[in-house]
């Protein structure tokens, strides 16, 4: 699979897990805590899979692609660049939308003639299948309230639009980079 | 030399980071044991990709294989082989007798929420079935939070992948 396509995946899932660590410590239940800290140690577990395939048709490393490209590299939707705290209709909303969007994306790569990809899409679908029952279990409760569905009509079509950075990326990107940045060649 | 057996003894001994009583064996993770003149090779299939024990087991078992005097060579497998349908029957009485619920095992489709919201989940402490879901995510990703309505004790269920 080329690899541009495959840095769009890994970059959806790196920077959504940072969005959702964002509500680490400051969630408005302590359940919800756990549970987007918990999202977005998945989320992030499969960017580092999706990199590592990336990484060895281009001939670099994971944390290369993640840290080392400048800001106007990534290739991940708007909708999970968008810093949404302390929103937590347009949290759930994004949510939704994303892993109703990210379910279809999954399904498509599980029927990939490259079974590295196929195998891995299979593997992360079944991590997935829980971030869409949260999903699930959270729209179902807030489908009545007015400021979701503004959130859903608002967040619905950023999906798929790639071709822009929205301005609070460039404060995630510092922020992500900074120990690669300080300290060349990091590791821990 | 040594022999695969030796490998599979060695590896037996490893106890899963996160949860110590259960073995790499139990968790059913080690897919192979390839033993050939000085090397041994290992495939290992992750459990939950965002899992920082992985590195943890994977250097276990370089370091356990090492001792035993020859080269290790730990393949990282990521693909779909592992669900928690491999945890041993061994595994899951250890993991029930520690406080944590082993995972129901998996139907065709996954797990839907439906039947996480349902009382199929069995307490460990008790054995009753009038349990809750309190949380599908917990400490881990491998774990969901759930209720004991019968001694009212919350516990951690293995989540089924």
């Amino acid at each position: 699979m080329n690899a541009q396509a495959l840095l769009e995946i890994a970059d959806d899932e790196l920077i959504l897990g940072w969005r959702n660590s964002e509500w680490t410590g400051i969630a408005p239940l302590l359940e919800e805590d756990v549970a987007f800290s918990s999202i977005a140690q998945n989320e992030i577990g499969h960017a580092r899979a999706w990199y590592e395939l990336a990484a060895r048709e281009l001939g670099t490393t994971a944390d290369e692609l993640a840290f080392d490209r400048q800001p106007d590299e990534y290739r991940c939707s708007t909708l999970v660049q968008l810093r949404l705290v302390p929103d937590w209709a347009r949290t759930i909303a994004r949510h939704c939308v994303y892993e109703r969007s990210d379910q279809a994306r999954i399904e498509a790569l599980k029927q990939s003639e490259d079974a590295e990809v196929a195998g891995l899409a299979a593997k992360i679908d079944r991590e997935e299948a829980y971030h869409r029952m949260h999903a699930e279990m959270w729209s179902e409760r807030l489908k009545d309230e007015p400021r979701f569905s503004a959130a859903l009509e608002e967040l619905e079509p950023l999906f798929d639009v790639r071709d822009e950075h929205v301005p609070e990326f460039a404060a995630l990107w510092e922020e992500m980079t900074m120990v690669r940045r300080s300290v060349a060649g990091a590791t821990w | 030399m040594v022999t695969e057996q030796q490998v599979w003894d060695a590896l037996a001994e490893i106890p899963d980071p996160e949860i110590p009583v259960i073995s790499l064996v139990d968790l059913g993770v080690i897919r192979s044991v390839d033993v050939s003149r000085d090397q041994v090779r290992v495939e290992f299939t992750p459990t939950f990709l965002g899992c920082p024990a992985l590195e943890v087991m994977r250097d276990a078992m370089a370091e356990r294989i090492a001792a035993l005097g020859v080269q290790p060579d730990v393949q990282v497998i990521s693909d779909d082989s592992w669900s928690t349908d491999r945890i041993t029957p061994a595994g899951r009485e250890k993991l029930r007798a520690s406080g944590f619920a082993p995972p129901a095992p998996r139907e065709l489709g996954g797990p839907k929420l439906v039947q996480l919201q349902s009382n199929a989940f069995r307490c460990p402490y008790c054995g009753s079935q009038d349990t809750a879901l309190e949380n599908i995510f917990g400490p881990t990703p491998c774990r969901s939070v759930r209720y004991c309505r019968s001694c009212r004790q919350p516990f951690e269920q293995f989540k089924t992948i």
